[in-house]
């Protein structure tokens, strides 16, 4: 249907772009005293811009070709001949469903955005503009281009925070400043050299370039300090509590949904299909990193008197679950670890969204100061719960499938990988039972609890998409991994061509 | 039919959970308990269609993980096995449900209690109808999740809360061996499905998984791990210590899930995995060992508890270790028939025990009871039946060839046969056979002590409460009732009717290949290789190895499960049974220690009542030591939840704080600022050496990319 179309992907990624465009326009047309409307109608076109694209996005999911390898609705305009540069879009079973994902969660990230008050218009543009940012990253097919969505997306999230962010938001944000432009910079460097040496930006041709082996080590280590830090995994990993602290609700979501994906897709996108032989030296790296991290932080969230910070870390381990399956490099392992990822962005961008529901009403984090909700929001109290447990990978959530997955994965390569991360199941059981014991069950002690409201028909909005992504896709999971199926299968018989190739 | 039994309670427990407070406490009592009952029915024609009428089947649902070989469908797959369970499961439900009517008429939050048992009841058919161990493994979980909801359902309460989060992290650690088992099992076999996995085993027993130089046997491996999950919800030594805990919840919960229906799940799960089992010599003798010591040592702790459902409790953790101890032994069918008649009286004990807190003002020690006999005769008859149910009353009249036939109370024939067969497995050669028997005699000893002491604390002697609560003492009305006298009436009879299907001369007919017929374990010759190398005769030369058998010598009849289908088992059965009749003193250990047991509660309580209250106040080591159930709870808080939160405060404060961020960002940021600091005094060294640093960093930069270009 859309094989004509060669710009559809890229009409998808800038439909928010526009949107910010339009709302751009009416901010420094509209007089000052008209603020009550600039504000409703940014919202109403935030929203709006961010529906279409998901439309567009599922559109375009349902003219995927699954059973296709390579890249589709390639969308190609030449840039710089000469030096091979371009603008090159496409999508391939890697990226699709992040693109997905990332369309779905936006809408309730606007709809979610109801306890901001100042800047309406501002925000929206922000968040809009990291839609497409982030949507680029997913679709680019070229160095430069990738590059530059993928630095180009911390701008607008700074913002979020540094703007719309806690009290604590400016050292926040120069944490997370700090750590992703140690990544940047070598990652910057390596692409450098993997232009000079392949003479193109192409992905595409890069995806069949031949690295020497010693070229590869160094450039998978520039790679892995920028995803690493992004994903993020042990010891790079204490920027994400901080920012998550100090973002809004909506940018905590889009941070834990999407953004932590970046890395765990750059994984895939780069690491793995080019520098195949450095990804096999490194992997037993990964796998220590991956184990600390899942047991490290599982430890660390059981100590947190904050509850986002307690989700964040547990965001952490999770995310060693995703690292650990990727450098299994088996269908199981990657797969679970696509998996991992989709669903790891709907429940604890739900968690995020929970912890919302109660900071917009009370102002505060502290677990301490709650207790007894239950009595109060029985409907809050169930849909915490449910994430609760699908955050714990509970089987018939999504967050099981992935977890067995990874470690099923994990196993084939070496029982101890696998052992450790099991540990990590009962840790995650112990940290979120308590959080939700002391939040929602007991007796309401602080008097302040007595006036606080259960959900409204808003939040019930946002939570019932949720509510049936997490379940549906824990029940069939086929329909995340037929996506993927064809593509790792694809990965993974290169990647293990090129270790024989290697070996001889 | 089959999806309406395993669907139907979800439906229901969706129906109460979500619209309960719209339609009503009532509608959702009437439509969780018609569809359990619903299924009641159901299973019961389903069971003796596949029994029976031998009509086993696999229904496919749905794909639920499909990615290459990993391939996890969501099925129904009944067999005898899942069939008993369902009979189990449901009838047990169904009665709970009605007993829920009368025991939590005034709870203001019935339709949620209501929706939880429902939930239970689909987790729990999911997980005995489960063709694979992922969906197993599910319902597993499930019920677990079930567990914590029902334990915490009064979440008022810190110290239900507390139990509820004990239970389901305790679980977690039994179920981090489970999962590790199935990728286990998934590496090995390349399938996570019963039969690919069962029909695999023989060809795998020398599969060997390797780790820095250790050789661990796979199968091994693989059995141990899955035990170590059945360790956790069957509350064995160890994982054990949720299951006491766990009596915050409302007692119909204790009744269902922690006497007759989840905790017997490890019993379950080891039976269906027999064919692993049987080829894993070393984890068969530790599911042995830890069923016996479970037994023992969850009896001696039942003896000094005053709270009646904490004595039940430990009762129930007691008697599942018989039913493991059974099982490592080889005598599956015998581990699934003391299940289900356990089921029966331990759910008829409880919801006995639920009637008297009910009848005496929520009071749960029975230091404040006694004499209530006259109060509640009724309730009084029931725990009566419950407890020589338990006891195992009854005399192998048969067996002694004193009448045509044995005659006894459920326990009698379910519990009598674990203990004289792990005699006969002991004598046969199976590791710890002979121990396991003693074990079981002194853990019936005590069995018999503490259920005695629960009656004549509860129901005679002197009352010993506050006068009024004594007067307004009652019998239950016929809501909870009428689920005592059913129960009653198969405490009674389940043992006697159905021996001969589960352990007896009609065992062949009735298990299928479900689970061995004849009732015999891993390595009964000593030489395990031999028997191994037989089975894989049978099976490839021969695959109605029904004549061979009756030739072959008993290990390898034994061993030879497959081979000897339905319809020659019993002759297998019958021939090897001749001349291996337990000796008539094996026949009366049991009986006599039981009388024992008896007459030293009576000695202890009705005798010389008070005299247990008065050994109790003196405080003995030994009382201490089984009141504090031998302080494996201060332990376990000691090393794991002190050590948990110690580490987590090390990794927090010390490594992400000082370490991680002191030496990287804020480090970086005090040096930047210090760096500041001096260049805003423009000290010219200063801007030299800065010079410098970028100097160089921009030659290694250069000369690193024209390294990288050439290739190296």
């Amino acid at each position: 249907m859309f094989g004509e179309f060669e710009a559809f992907l890229s009409i998808l990624t800038f439909v928010p772009a526009l949107g910010a465009l339009v709302i751009a326009i009416f901010r420094f047309t509209a007089r000052s005293e008209d603020q009550g409307l600039i504000d409703r109608n940014s919202r109403w076109v935030a929203w709006l811009a961010t529906m279409v694209t998901l439309g567009m996005s599922i559109l375009l999911l349902a003219n995927f070709d699954a059973e296709a390898t390579g890249f589709q609705f390639v969308h190609e305009v030449t840039w710089l001949e000469q030096i091979g540069l371009g603008y090159r879009m496409g999508v391939d079973g890697l990226s699709v469903l992040f693109v997905v994902l990332t369309a779905f969660l936006m809408p309730l990230c606007i709809m979610a955005s109801g306890a901001i008050k100042n800047r309406v218009a501002d925000y929206m543009i922000a968040f809009l503009l990291l839609e497409t940012l982030v949507i680029g990253v997913f679709c680019a097919l070229d160095l430069v281009l990738f590059y530059i969505f993928f630095e180009g997306g911390l701008i607008p999230m700074f913002l979020i925070i540094g703007v719309w962010g806690g009290q604590n938001r400016v050292y926040a944000a120069f944490k997370f400043f700090l750590y992703t432009l140690l990544g940047s910079v070598l990652m910057l460097v390596a692409m450098i050299v993997m232009f000079l040496q392949a003479g193109t930006t192409d992905i595409t041709v890069l995806l069949e370039t031949d690295f020497a082996r010693n070229a590869q080590m160094w450039m998978w280590l520039a790679f892995f300090a920028s995803f690493a830090v992004k994903m993020p995994m042990w010891p790079v990993h204490t920027w994400l509590p901080d920012a998550h602290v100090q973002a809004p609700t909506a940018g905590s979501v889009i941070l834990a949904g999407v953004l932590l994906k970046l890395g765990g897709y750059g994984f895939l996108r780069f690491s793995l299909p080019m520098f195949p032989e450095a990804s096999a030296y490194f992997a037993p790296m990964v796998f220590v990193l991956s184990i600390i991290a899942i047991i490290y932080t599982s430890l660390v969230a059981f100590r947190q008197t904050d509850i986002k910070k307690l989700i964040a870390y547990s965001s952490v381990a999770h995310m060693g679950f995703v690292t650990m399956g990727l450098f299994a490099m088996n269908e199981t392992g990657v797969q679970g670890a696509i998996f991992q990822m989709i669903s790891h962005g709907v429940i604890s961008g739900a968690l995020f969204l929970c912890v919302g529901v109660i900071y917009d009403r009370m102002h505060t984090r502290e677990i301490a100061f709650y207790g007894g909700l239950v009595h109060k929001m029985p409907v809050f109290a169930a849909i915490f719960g449910l994430f609760a447990m699908a955050n714990v990978g509970l089987p018939g959530t999504s967050g099981f499938v992935g977890e067995i997955m990874t470690m099923v994965g994990a196993f084939q390569v070496n029982w101890w990988i696998a052992t450790g991360a099991a540990t990590g199941v009962i840790l995650s059981a112990v940290y979120m039972l308590t959080v939700y014991r002391d939040v929602v069950f007991g007796e309401i002690t602080n008097p302040k609890l007595e006036t606080i409201t259960d959900i409204n028909r808003m939040e019930w909005l946002i939570f019932i998409p949720l509510i049936i992504g997490t379940l549906v896709l824990g029940l069939f999971s086929t329909l995340i991994t037929d996506v993927t199926a064809t593509a790792v299968d694809h990965l993974i018989s290169n990647y293990d061509a090129a270790l024989a190739a290697s070996a001889q | 039919m089959a999806p309406i039994i395993v669907f139907g309670p979800l439906l229901a427990s969706a129906f109460a959970g979500l619209l309960g407070n719209h339609v009503g406490h009532r509608t959702a009592q009437i439509v969780t308990t018609f569809f359990v009952l619903l299924s009641f029915v159901l299973s019961v024609i389903t069971f003796f269609d596949v029994t029976y009428g031998g009509n086993a089947q696999t229904i496919h649902l749905a794909t639920w993980m499909s990615v290459g070989a990993f391939d996890v469908s969501w099925a129904i797959k009944l067999d005898s096995l899942s069939a008993v369970m369902l009979v189990v499961v449901t009838s047990v439900s169904s009665l709970v449900h009605i007993y829920s009517w009368g025991y939590m008429e005034h709870d203001p939050h019935r339709a949620r209690f209501f929706s939880y048992l429902s939930l239970f009841t689909f987790a729990m058919l999911s997980l005995v109808t489960a063709d694979n161990f992922l969906q197993l493994f599910f319902g597993w979980e499930g019920v677990g999740l079930a567990s914590y909801l029902l334990i915490g359902f009064w979440y008022k309460k810190k110290s239900a809360n507390d139990a509820a989060i004990k239970a389901f992290v305790t679980n977690r650690v039994g179920d981090f061996g489970f999962a590790l088992g199935i990728m286990a099992i998934f590496h090995v076999f390349g399938s996570v499905s019963f039969d690919d996995v069962f029909a695999a085993v023989p060809e795998h027993t020398d599969a060997v998984l390797a780790f820095a130089g250790m050789e661990l046997n796979a199968i091994e491996l693989i059995a141990f791990l899955l035990f170590i999950g059945a360790m956790g919800k069957s509350a064995q030594f160890f994982l054990h210590v949720w299951l006491p805990d766990a009596m915050e919840g409302p007692t119909p919960v204790s009744a269902l899930i922690h006497a007759a229906t989840m905790v017997t799940a490890g019993v379950f799960l080891v039976c269906r995995a027999f064919p692993i089992f049987e080829n894993a010599e070393a984890a068969s003798a530790f599911v042995t060992v830890i069923g016996a010591s479970t037994a023992l040592f969850a009896a001696t702790v039942g003896v000094a508890q005053n709270d009646i459902k904490r004595v039940v409790a430990y009762s129930t953790c007691s008697q599942l270790g018989y039913m493991f101890f059974a099982a490592g032994l080889g005598l599956y069918g015998a581990a699934m028939f003391h299940l289900f008649t356990h089921a029966f009286f331990k759910a008829l004990l409880f919801l006995g025990s639920g009637a008297v807190i009910h009848g005496v003002h929520d009071e749960q020690d029975m230091r404040k009871m006694g004499g209530l006999y006259k109060m509640m005769p009724m309730t009084w008859l029931m725990m009566l039946i419950g407890t020589v149910a338990l006891t195992g009353v009854g005399f192998s009249f048969g067996a002694l060839g004193l009448l045509p036939w044995d005659l006894g109370f459920a326990g009698f024939f379910s519990k009598d046969a674990i203990i004289e067969g792990a005699f006969m497995a002991g004598r046969e050669g199976v590791f710890f056979g002979i121990p396991a028997f003693w074990i079981g005699c002194v853990a019936a000893l005590l069995t018999s002590f503490y259920s005695w002491r629960l009656i004549f604390m509860t129901f005679h002697g002197k009352y010993r409460g506050p006068k009024d609560v004594y007067d307004h003492a009652h019998d239950p009305k016929f809501a909870m009732a009428m689920p005592l006298v059913v129960l009653a009436v198969g405490a009674v009879l389940a043992g006697g009717l159905f021996k001969s299907d589960f352990i007896g001369e009609n065992a062949g007919h009735f298990w299928h290949d479900a689970v061995p017929a004849a009732s015999h374990g891993p390595a009964v010759a000593g030489d395990h290789a031999v028997a191994d190398s037989q089975v894989d005769d049978h099976a490839i030369a021969d695959d109605h190895a029904t004549e061979t058998s009756h030739d072959a010598p008993p290990s390898q009849v034994v061993a030879d499960t497959h081979a000897v289908v339905d319809d020659h088992a019993e002759e297998a059965e019958g021939d090897h049974g001749g001349g291996h009749h337990p000796p008539t003193w094996v026949l009366l250990s049991p009986f006599i220690a039981t009388l024992i047991g008896f007459a030293m509660a009576i000695w202890f309580y009705l005798v010389n009542e008070g005299m247990g209250a008065r050994i109790a106040a003196r405080g003995g080591p030994l009382h201490s030591f089984l009141y504090n159930k031998w302080y494996v709870d201060e332990i376990y808080h000691f090393v794991f939840v002190r050590g948990a939160k110690a580490l987590g405060d090390l990794f927090w404060k010390i490594g992400d704080v000082k370490l991680i961020d002191g030496l990287g960002p804020n480090g970086v940021a005090g040096t930047t600022l210090a760096a500041a600091r001096r260049l805003a005094k423009g000290q010219s060294g200063f801007l030299y050496h800065y010079a410098f640093v970028m100097l160089i960093g921009v030659l290694g930069f250069t000369l690193w990319i024209l390294i990288g270009q050439g290739g190296l």
